[in-house]
Formats: structure tokens, sequence, C-alpha cells
């Protein structure tokens, strides 16, 4: 689904990512975790090409991102991704968000787009507030909104920037189960997160990532027990 | 005190002919200007130089000289120059559509910018392209925020129309004018159009208001 090949990627001067390579398969979750400063966002960033990386190959399902010629649009159209801060158009419903980029960028019509919002909506248990504008909705209800919108693009993966970061605590459950319902759909999905216990549970396999390199990654119940790595055992000890 | 309004009352239709007269053209000038105020926006947020740099000099020159002048030179220069007789009225579009565009573009320019870059990221990663998140998802945003200061500008350009009195257009200073002339008594004609002027600010404003509280809908 995904191969990172030898990324790389500076701001001005400063070595963001240093030689990063790795792939994710179809319906892998893979969480990617690390101390702030490590990257982690920019990896994740990389991937739709939200930051162009200086240096290395990115293929999703086989489209060499990298590539000037690849149309990256129309590649993006099938990678949703969730913000830290939710980003839900303000001046349009939660309705009008879910339907906004099918109906335009995919050409669905109005009903095919709402019949599809709606049942989103419903999975992510927000039927009641189709008509409510972003402003009047909890952290947790954008997040959950956020979620539904980058789902009814029908992509073939998700990308989760700190999904939880931004929220009250007693509102991160809410979201985080919305995403254990669809890792367990079988959905591929790259998590940038600080909920150990998220990755712990949800997650097939951990990223850790250090001062830009990728330290190291494996199944979580490997990581979390018998860190390789001093660097992460010191992470792990600090947050847990 | 030297003072009487039923003097001027048989011109009230002729003064009052020229609130359309006046209206006319700037009502044509503020689309104009904001249309092309759009267009220099969007070049100056643009990531071509060359695009950049006309939007700026553009907007340096036309800010950067008096509208009286720019009016001056449309409408007696150009003949000039080109033999092309252009009329007052078209003269008037063209400097104060020209001109206010300059300022309406800076005000748009500061809008979009304004909007939360997370919402470029948030239309990239759904695959909208550039065109459709500028019309539907940032341009819609920006110009909430801006619309005090459009008002704003919408305002100034009813009030400074005056000056097209100064190429002989026939709008409401211009009338009142004549008519000081006419009956050798100009403070009452002046007093009237000077109340007509406030009259359309004053509904100006409501608009602006009522336009506001329309786009509040969302918080």
């Amino acid at each position: 689904m995904i191969k990172v090949e030898n990324l790389y990627k500076q701001f001005g001067k400063t070595e963001v990512l240093k030689n990063i390579s790795t792939t994710i398969d179809t319906g892998e979750v893979v969480s990617i975790i690390g101390p702030s400063g490590s990257g982690k966002s920019t990896f994740l960033r990389c991937l739709n090409l939200l930051e162009v990386p200086t240096k290395g190959k990115i293929w999703i399902e086989g489209q060499e991102m990298t590539d000037p010629k690849t149309n990256i649009m129309k590649v993006r159209q099938e990678i949703g991704m969730v913000f830290q801060h939710f980003y839900l158009f303000p001046h349009l419903s939660v309705l009008d968000n879910l339907t906004y980029a099918p109906m335009k960028v995919k050409g669905l019509s109005r009903d095919e787009a709402q019949t599809k919002a709606k049942d989103l909506l419903a999975k992510v248990g927000l039927t009641e507030k189709e008509t409510a504008f972003p402003a009047n909705l909890s952290g947790g209800q954008k997040q959950r909104v956020a979620i539904a919108r980058a789902l009814a693009m029908e992509p073939k993966l998700m990308l989760f920037d700190e999904p939880t970061s931004a929220l009250d605590p007693e509102m991160v459950k809410e979201v985080l189960n919305v995403m254990k319902d669809l890792a367990q759909s079988g959905m591929t999905m790259a998590v940038v997160t600080h909920e150990m216990r998220f990755a712990r549970e949800v997650a097939d396999r951990i990223m850790f990532l250090d001062e830009g390199t990728l330290l190291e990654e494996g199944a979580p119940s490997e990581f979390f027990t018998n860190p390789k790595t001093s660097r992460a055992r010191d992470f792990l000890e600090k947050i847990l | 005190m030297n003072l009487d309004f039923s003097q001027i009352v048989p011109y009230i239709p002729f003064i009052l002919e020229g609130i359309w007269v006046t209206l006319k053209f700037v009502i044509v000038a503020i689309i104009f200007g904001f249309v092309f105020g759009s267009i220099l926006a969007l070049l100056k947020i643009s990531h071509i130089k060359p695009l950049n740099w006309f939007a700026d000099a553009y907007t340096s020159i036309f800010r950067g000289t008096p509208l009286i002048l720019q009016l001056m030179i449309i409408y007696f220069a150009i003949p000039q120059l080109t033999g092309y007789d252009i009329s007052p009225f078209l003269s008037a579009i063209l400097a104060f559509g020209l001109n206010s565009s300059a300022y309406i573009s800076e005000i748009i320019r500061a809008g979009i910018q304004a909007v939360d870059k997370g919402q470029v990221e948030a239309a990239q990663a759904l695959g909208i392209p550039y065109r459709l998140m500028m019309k539907d998802l940032i341009f819609p945003q920006a110009l909430k925020n801006i619309l005090p200061a459009l008002m704003n500008e919408f305002i100034t350009l009813t009030k400074e129309s005056a000056i097209v009195s100064t190429i002989g257009y026939l709008d409401l200073m211009r009338r009142a004018q004549v008519v000081g002339a006419d009956t050798y008594r100009n403070f009452e004609p002046l007093i009237f159009v000077g109340l007509i002027y406030w009259v359309m600010v004053m509904g100006l404003t409501l608009i602006g208001k009522r336009v506001e509280r329309k786009l509040k809908y969302s918080d």
C-alpha cells in the first residue's frame, strides 16, 4: 500500500527527517510515536505530499507520489486525512462538510452524497448534528465529523495527525472508539499519536521516531515491553 | 441670517435626478472594483513572481497618486493620446473602478491570508482543486472577515464620487453647484445634497449590517 524509500525532509537548514524507509501494508494500522519535534507529523504529511520531501521516494498503491508527473490531486482523493485541529469548513453545515468534496471532486449527485454522508454520520454517532455548524460542536464531535468527512471520499488509506491532542480529556475516548471501529473494519491507517493505550491496543505496528530517524519499529507487544533502543526505553519511561 | 430653502424648491427635481446619476456610476464602479480587486488579490497571493510584481506595482500606482489626478488623466489625457472622445460617465467608472480595485485587492488579500492555513490543507488533503477551494471554501470565509473593511471602501467610494463634478459629469455635487450658480445661493443646495449623500451612506451602512448579521449564522 505505502512504500517509503530513503525519505529526507529539510526545513531550511534543519533536517527534520533523515533517511526513512518503511512499508505499510493494506489493512495495517501503524502508530507513529516519538518525542515532540521528532518529525512524526512531518513524516505523515509527506505521505500525501502536504510536505514535499527533499529527497527520497514514496509510493501509494504503486503510484509514485514523488514523481512530478503523478496527479497528486487524484491520489489525495484516496488518502483521507484527519488533523489535530479538525479544520472543518466553518461556513458549511456538518452535512455540507461531508458532501462537498464527494459532489464537487468525485461528481456524486447530491442524493448519493447525502445518503452516504448520513450513513457515515450515523456511524460516528452524530446523526442529530446534520444541520449544525462546526462552531456549535464540541471538540470530540468536530473530530468525529472530520473523520466522517475524510471517509466520505471512500479513501483506501487514512492518515491521522494527533487526532486527540487538541481535545478535552473526556472527549478523547469517543474519537478513539471511532478510530478503533475503523481499524477493525480493515482500513489501512497511519496514526501519529500520544495515546499509548490506543497504540498498544489497536496498532499492528509501532514506528518510533527520534530526531528525524526511524529508530525502531515492531509489534506493540514487543515495543512496549522490550524496546530495543535506549532512546525508546527513556521515552517510554517518561510517559508510561 | 440669510437662509431661504424655498428658493431651491423649483430645483429639487433637478437635484433629485442626480441621485440616480451618481448611483449609476457608483454601483458600476463598485462592481468593477470588486471583481478586478479580487483578481488582483489572487495575483498577489499567487506563487508566480511576475504576477505578484504586476499586482503590487498596480496597487502602488493607484494608491500612490490622487484619485482626482487619475480621473483627469483618463478624461482629458486619453482623448489627446488616442483621439477617442471618452464620455464623463465612462471616465468616472474607469477612474473609480481602477482606483478602488487597488484598495479592495489589499483588503481581500489580507482577508484570504487571515483564513487558517489548515483550511487550505484540509481542502488539499481532500483532493479539491485550487479554483474550487478558493471559490467555495477560502473566499467565503475571507469575505466574512473583511466585510466591515469592504463596506468602508464602498462608503468612501460613494462619497468621493463627488469629485466627478470636476469633469462636468452632472452628478449630485455638480447639480448643487449649478443650482448655486443659478440662484446665487450656495448654502441651501449644498446642505440639501449633503443630506442626500448622508442618507445614501446610511443606506449602505444598514445593508452592510444586515449582510454581516446574515453571515454570523455559523458562529
